[in-house]
């Protein structure tokens, strides 16, 4: 019972990281339509980023992750404007292949910076750690951190798109752009600022992705970015609380499935529960089914 | 006596293949072509047989598939354990008729997947369907590496998760295949370059063909037409799985050794880069876009660390020139002009949604 309880608790922190990621993809698909395949290694440079801020500047770990939220933003600006703007008229799939062309850029950009040799990464915080159960449960700073940082930025999330003027504009935008155009809405400063959110978003994940699991390579963002993305079409794409529930959802069953059925099908169950969601509920849990009109 | 036009955009394609081939034989025979380039040419013809497969899907039948690289795996572990099965069960010595059977068997093998994953996945629209394959993708990826084969005798043995088998190993889990004659050929891969376009070009000039882009086109109205929408995604799917399994068989027996590692998420996104810089449902621009974006980063092994980086690079600069509205109505413009001269053997396809 309190092995479940364990693995169950690293299944919600490690399912609140992908959730966070997730959140970046499900924002820029609402408002842009794309796939940002580029946003796994977004995080991959947050988390480089504050690695070097704490290793070599020796900054404080929040000025690091402050630093490293505010590279990522620039980055998420420079590459909306720099590889996505020009194709925004141009086929969903084209823009794919484009932003596969970010993601191999940021990788080996990387690889050539900080070189193939991982990092081991320093965990930023330290909270203390909570013991339960006379000591068999112990709950990390990490797991509570992650857990705390997730349920903040959803609550944040959920008032800026609500209640600002911008987070109006911002869903004003993902549900018609031409009217949102003709309502004095500017699009193209809307989507920037989403790409900005996403991929502050993603620093945040990074380093706390990193705080977990401490190896820092060019590759380690891909396939969490993977898991993420999966996590964001399971809830349903387009949907900020739906990639929460997806995020979490994803996270404790792949550890899990990883404790009590095997180790080496961790992922492989994780994208099987996927099918079969999609299976019963094609828009993911929480989309909109669309109607087709003929 | 007088061709279809179709017909006869096809020969010019069988043409111009077997032009490139005889050349490619040439070089190879009085040493022309650089060592790397030779050791380029097998997997050039996979990636060749990849792309216009993958194309039959994403440009003829307009769905987008991230797990094209699944259908590559399994005809590739087919395609070695059918080699080895052939050589040390029935002492069959002759490489290329083990070569040609094992391409077969990885083809019907990976067709058999693709009709078992078809039936969910040709349920599902747009990116829910293209999620849905690149899950596929890594549940095959992850299960293949828990796989144990071996042979004993006639017999071939498999377990799951459980190294210890009777007989020599051949697939031998996360480590891959084991001890594997590499037996493919530049000629057969040749051959099997042909036999894709054989088969594709007679799909998309046949009536089902016609079939599967009304269906991409408007599903509803080819609905209205009594067409029967999953059967022919499905045909255009399975169509598709085989002759990736085919590729997959010819790319595992260029090497004694290889693991389920290598077709990995990374490699169906490969191939898709090659069916969009052609041209989505260009077959020739497949073809043109597989072959020179495989030697791309030999013939930039001059920027030695920066070539990836490059490559990336051509990559977004390419999307961005062919895909920007204003550069395309130039390049619009000039290709107009190319066409009114020599109709070429071309499929233009419209875009996948």
């Amino acid at each position: 019972m309190v092995a479940f309880l364990r693995f169950l608790i690293n299944g919600i922190s490690l399912g609140s990281v992908y959730a966070i990621i997730a959140l970046g993809y499900t924002m820029v698909y609402g408002i842009a339509k794309m796939l940002n395949f580029a946003h796994g290694d977004v995080i991959m440079v947050g988390a480089y980023i504050a690695f070097c801020a704490m290793a070599y500047l020796s900054l404080p770990p929040l000025v690091a992750v402050l630093l490293a939220m505010v590279v990522c933003t620039a980055l998420g600006v420079v590459i909306e404007g720099l590889a996505y703007r020009p194709l925004r008229q141009a086929a969903s799939l084209a823009v794919l292949i484009t932003a596969i062309g970010v993601s191999y850029f940021l990788q080996n950009a990387a690889l050539l910076i900080w070189g193939s040799n991982p990092k081991i990464f320093d965990s930023v915080f330290s909270v203390g750690t909570i013991r339960l159960f006379e000591g068999e449960l112990t709950i990390t700073s990490e797991t509570i951190l992650t857990i705390a940082a997730n349920i903040v930025i959803m609550i944040a999330l959920t008032l800026f798109t609500g209640q600002t003027k911008l987070g109006k504009a911002m869903r004003a935008v993902s549900e018609d752009k031409g009217a949102a155009e003709l309502m004095g809405i500017n699009v193209n400063r809307t989507i920037s600022l989403t790409f900005a959110i996403g991929s502050a978003l993603a620093a945040i994940a990074g380093v706390l992705l990193c705080s977990a699991y401490p190896t820092l390579m060019p590759t380690t963002g891909s396939m969490p970015g993977i898991k993420a993305f999966t996590a964001a079409v399971f809830g349903g794409i387009g949907s900020i609380p739906g990639a929460m529930i997806g995020g979490i959802l994803l996270g404790v069953i792949e550890i899990l499935g990883k404790a009590y059925i095997s180790t080496e099908l961790g992922d492989a169950l994780v994208f099987a529960v996927l099918i079969i969601v999609l299976l019963f509920k094609p828009a993911g849990l929480l989309g909109k089914p669309v109607r087709e009109k003929v | 006596m007088k061709l279809k036009k179709s017909t006869v955009n096809a020969l010019i394609s069988y043409g111009i293949v077997i032009v490139a081939f005889i050349v490619c034989q040439y070089l190879i025979a009085s040493k022309a072509m650089p060592r790397t380039l030779k050791g380029q040419m097998i997997p050039i013809c996979v990636y060749i047989v990849m792309a216009v497969s993958l194309n039959l899907v994403v440009g003829i039948s307009g769905e987008l598939s991230l797990g094209h690289a699944g259908f590559m795996s399994i005809g590739a572990f087919t395609g070695a354990i059918a080699s080895t099965w052939l050589l040390n069960a029935l002492g069959l010595e002759s490489a290329l008729a083990r070569l040609i059977i094992s391409i077969v068997a990885g083809g019907v093998m990976a067709g058999v997947f693709g009709v078992l994953i078809g039936i969910p996945v040709l349920r599902l629209r747009g990116d829910y369907l293209a999620i849905v394959t690149l899950a596929f993708g890594e549940i095959i990826r992850n299960v293949v590496n828990c796989l144990y084969f071996s042979v004993d005798g006639m017999r071939l043995n498999i377990s799951f998760n459980n190294p210890n088998l009777a007989g020599t190993i051949i697939v031998n889990g996360p480590a891959g295949t084991k001890g594997i004659k590499a037996i493919s050929t530049f000629p057969v891969g040749f051959a099997l370059i042909i036999f894709t376009l054989f088969v594709v070009l007679n799909l998309v000039n046949s009536r089902s063909g016609r079939a599967i882009m009304a269906t991409r086109d408007n599903r509803i109205a080819a609905e209205a037409m009594g067409i029967n929408v999953t059967k022919y995604k499905m045909m255009a799917f399975v169509t598709s799985a085989v002759l990736a399994g085919m590729a997959g068989a010819l790319y595992g027996l260029n090497f004694s050794t290889f693991t389920a590692a290598k077709f990995k998420f990374d490699t169906s996104i490969l191939v898709l880069v090659f069916v969009v810089l052609g041209g989505i449902g260009n077959i020739w621009g497949s073809i043109i876009a597989a072959a020179l974006l495989t030697i791309l980063p030999e013939l930039l092994r001059a920027f030695a660390d920066y070539r990836m980086l490059i490559y990336a690079i051509v990559l977004i600069l390419v999307m961005l020139a062919t895909n920007n509205p204003m550069l395309r109505s130039v390049f619009d413009r000039l290709l107009r002009v190319f066409r009114r001269r020599s109709p070429g053997a071309e499929m233009k396809g419209g875009a996948a949604q």
